[in-house]
């Protein structure tokens, strides 16, 4: 079947802004948008700029704006998009080239919640015990990518540069949770400030928007809740 | 531009990343990837990491020892192996310390599942031995030592790609040559160690499960070099890919309870393993699904056969495989709890690469003479702990072990010496292939060229091999060659050219199957992987040794070298 793509290009080297290019190409039903994108650059136009690797939904690379909403190119097939489609890079974040847009604040945001276990006692021979429960307990927030589709849809960023966004809460919040972490109290304290959590207005186009179906509204809440109540259990 | 480092690191997977976390904090040591870090491939690992803690029943590492050398059909170097083997254990119980969220067991402890090929007393039936996260054990892996990263302050050069190895007169290597892709600046990196964990190089394939950035960018610079590449016919082929797409489909599904079957409905894996069924190694596994397709019992008489989950309870399915369920519900519209999925081989890890002792040191003879200040480690070294056939979860356990055995050598070599001074002109090569490039007017296009090379090598280099398809293969990719000596790109742009990036890769990927190619039309035997209908039977007395493929100006020259066997003596393989 034919399928008819509108991509916004933009490259700062020779364009004054960004616009809109149209391409159709034969696909199968079955086919992702992302080989749909693979061909217009292999065989029509080789300057379409756009990141990717897995093609299967795991690396975060391909987070994009497909009809108006943030999506996986790997993972949402023709036959569930349509015959019309139109992508745009993510908005919030500055256009490199393309598809292609600037990460750096995004990682920046991400490290700031001390995205890494913290406990300082000295390690057992052996693993250190966690019960299926207490393992349970974030499991959720453990399948993040990386590939902010959330923190781009998330209205708040778009008109305040500070607020660290919801990806970095999932992140923090995989951390907070863990029964083997000591260091809840220092990252909430880092989520209590201005640019923590109480920017969200609990809109819930973040959960919408993640690919891998983690429930980040519902993360966030919990991270407010326990600023509230003191208690990470 | 120009850096220096005590060490550099190319590739932030798990063994890149692994080796990093060994010198992060104690030496200046930079890592650069051409993908940010989160997105290497090590992510897209789904079944599990093997180690012989015994948690849920008995389990020895000597047990994990003889079955990753019986599973690599006897070419594995069973000194390696018994390494892989013992330091797992040590290796897992660090990536917990790490923070690494395991499954656990009622008693709070890293849970274990059952796994092809991974046996308790030297083959008796299977044994739990393969640690997980849910279906995502890679995912947690990569991220978990990206967090390390983090915390410890490493470096990272994202999107920043290697084109070259810097090399002296004197066969010392003195850092690499890479292309910032934002930017499109060449930049120099002086270091006294390096480190090369690029990864695999699925994409030679038509159908894998690889990701589109595997193009084994390692191997082929470290060829070009005149550097030799051990055991590259051996290149493991998935049983279960969903079907056109490869996308795979972990062993995980039949570690928890799935089966084969034909298009009579037939658990046709009894006729082939009795003991292991459809926890066979994945070559024999592979290649019994040939043999049902081409005895026209694929679905339908079609190429693909089923992989059949629905007799295990819908918990089972959708907690323990829940990233597979939803491969199976976006790619398929199938629901693995009710319906039959259609798999085929699919094009997955290769067991060759860049040749290196026990400590990632890279060597470049039948001598295993050490190249000082090179180091490999991951799927792009061969050390050879895989021998023919590796086992499920003992590529995970590569990366974590030998990563962070090379990253603890590098250590010592970085203290015990000097920064030896750069080649001259040291970026000159890397500078030429890219102006070339932009400058250039040639009309080939690199994605034709590409498709056809991993057609051909899916064709006459796959689970089935013969002399007559292997000498067509050889004159293919001749014309590949010729035709890539005219390529030209469509972008001229210097800002994040992807199309100068592809095209490099695709003359990576040029170099590596022409290795490939030429391993398998030379070893006259089958074993593991590797299976020649020509010559069906493994052959000890001419070809228990190990190839090494050189590039010389008069073409692909072999060597052979002696496989290390300490405790196991080589027997026929029956499971
Ligand atoms: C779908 C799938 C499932 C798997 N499941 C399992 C499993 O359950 N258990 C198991 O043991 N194994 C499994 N494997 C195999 C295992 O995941 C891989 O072999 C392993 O992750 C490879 O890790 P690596 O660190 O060597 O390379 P990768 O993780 O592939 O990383 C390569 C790195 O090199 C960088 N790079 C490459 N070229 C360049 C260049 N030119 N310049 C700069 N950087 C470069 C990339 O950016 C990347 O960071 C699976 C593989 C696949 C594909
Ligand atoms: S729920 Fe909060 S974080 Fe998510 S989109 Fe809405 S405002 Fe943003
Ligand atoms: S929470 Fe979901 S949408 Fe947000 S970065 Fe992580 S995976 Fe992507
Ligand atoms: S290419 Fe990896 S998520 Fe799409």
């Amino acid at each position: 079947m034919q399928v008819h793509l509108r991509i916004q290009r933009y490259n700062p080297e020779v364009d004054a802004k960004p616009y809109f290019a149209e391409y159709d190409v034969e696909v199968e039903p079955t086919d992702r948008v992302l080989d749909a994108l693979n061909l217009v650059k292999w065989y029509h136009d080789g300057t379409l700029t756009y990141r990717r690797s897995c093609a299967h939904g795991v690396c975060g690379s391909d987070a994009m704006r497909i009809n108006g909403r943030n999506r996986l190119a790997c993972k949402l097939l023709i036959r569930d998009v349509g015959t019309n489609i139109t992508i745009e890079p993510l908005i919030g974040f500055r256009i490199i080239r393309d598809l292609v847009v600037d990460m750096e604040p995004f990682f920046e945001a991400y490290k700031s919640v001390l995205p890494f276990l913290i406990n300082d006692d000295p390690a057992p021979v052996g693993e250190r015990l966690q019960s299926p429960e207490d393992r349970q307990r974030f499991d959720d927030t453990t399948k993040c990518i990386l590939c902010a589709c959330c923190t781009s849809s998330c209205p708040i960023t778009w008109t305040n540069d500070e607020f660290v966004g919801p990806a970095a809460i999932v992140n923090a919040h995989r951390f907070i949770y863990d029964s083997r972490d000591q260091a809840a109290a220092e990252r909430l304290a880092i989520l209590n400030q201005k640019s923590g959590v109480w920017r969200c207005r609990t809109v819930f186009n973040c959960t919408e928007a993640c690919p891998r179906g983690i429930q980040v509204t519902r993360a966030i809440e919990e991270v407010k809740r326990s600023l509230l109540t003191g208690d990470v259990s | 531009m120009y850096h220096r480092f005590d060490a550099v690191i190319v590739g932030a997977g798990g063994a890149g990343l692994m080796a990093a976390a060994q010198l992060a904090g104690k030496v200046n040591v930079a890592v650069i990837s051409k993908l940010y870090p989160t997105r290497s491939h090590t992510g897209a690992a789904q079944g599990g990491i093997g180690a012989a803690l015994g948690n849920l029943e008995e389990d020895h590492w000597i047990w994990h020892m003889f079955d990753t050398v019986k599973g690599g059909d006897y070419l594995v170097d069973q000194d390696a192996a018994e390494v892989l083997a013992r330091e797992a254990i040590d290796a897992v119980y660090e990536l917990e310390h790490m923070g690494l969220p395991f499954n656990r067991t009622p008693d709070g402890r890293i849970d274990q599942r059952r796994f092809g090929g991974h046996t308790r007393n030297f083959g008796e039936g299977p044994v739990r031995r393969a640690c997980y996260a849910a279906d995502r054990t890679g995912h947690m892996i990569l991220q978990t030592l990206y967090q390390q990263g983090i915390k410890h302050q490493v470096q990272y050069f994202n999107e920043m790609m290697m084109l070259d190895l810097l090399l002296t007169d004197d066969g010392v290597c003195t850092g690499v040559v890479a292309l910032d892709i934002l930017t499109g600046e060449i930049h120099v990196f002086h270091a006294k160690a390096v480190l090369l964990a690029t990864g695999g190089f699925g994409r030679i394939f038509k159908v894998t499960s690889n990701a589109l950035s595997l193009t084994g960018d390692g191997c082929a610079i470290a060829f070009r070099r005149g550097l030799p590449l051990e055991d590259m016919e051996f290149f493991q082929f998935h049983p279960t890919g969903i079907y056109k797409m490869g996308i795979l489909l972990s062993e995980a599904c039949r570690g928890e309870g799935g089966i084969l079957r034909n298009g009579k409905g037939e658990r046709f894996m009894e006729k082939y393993a009795p003991t292991l069924l459809d926890l066979a190694p994945r070559d024999m596994v592979s290649r019994s699904i040939y043999l049902e397709i081409r005895q026209g019992l694929g679905i339908d008489g079609k190429d693909y056969v089923h992989l059949d989950l629905t007799h295990l309870p819908a918990e089972v399915i959708e907690n323990k495989l829940p990233d597979i369920t939803d491969f199976v519900r976006t790619y398929m519209g199938l629901d693995p709890v009710t319906d039959l999925i259609p798999i085929q081989p699919t094009a997955h890890y290769a067991m060759g690469g860049i040749p290196t002792d026990v400590d990632g040191r890279v060597t470049i003879d039948e001598n295993n003479t050490v190249l000082p200040g090179l180091y490999a480690a991951g799927e792009c070294a061969c050390v050879s702990v895989h021998g023919a056939n590796r086992l499920g979860t003992n590529s995970l356990v590569d990366l974590i072990v030998f990563g962070r055995r090379a990253g603890r050598h590098m250590l010592q070599f970085i203290a015990e010496n000097d920064l030896h001074p750069l080649p001259k002109e040291p970026d000159f090569r890397a500078r030429a292939e890219v102006s070339a490039l932009l400058d250039g007017d040639g009309t080939e296009n690199a994605a034709a060229i590409r498709a056809d090379l991993q057609e051909a090598m899916f064709t006459h280099a796959g689970v089935f091999r013969t002399a007559e398809g292997l000498l067509q293969l050889k004159d293919q990719l001749a014309e590949l060659r010729h035709r890539y000596s005219r390529v030209g790109l469509r972008d001229k742009s210097r800002n994040f050219n992807m199309d100068l990036v592809e095209t490099i890769e695709t003359g990576y990927l040029l170099d590596v199957a022409e290795a490939v190619a030429a391993g398998a039309l030379a070893r006259e035997e089958s074993r593991g992987g590797h299976f020649r209908e020509d010559f069906p039977e493994r052959d000890d007395a001419n070809w228990l040794k190990h190839t090494l493929v050189y590039r010389t100006s008069g073409g692909l020259e072999m060597r052979y070298k002696p496989v290390v066997v300490t405790r196991f003596e080589p027997k026929e393989r029956k499971y």
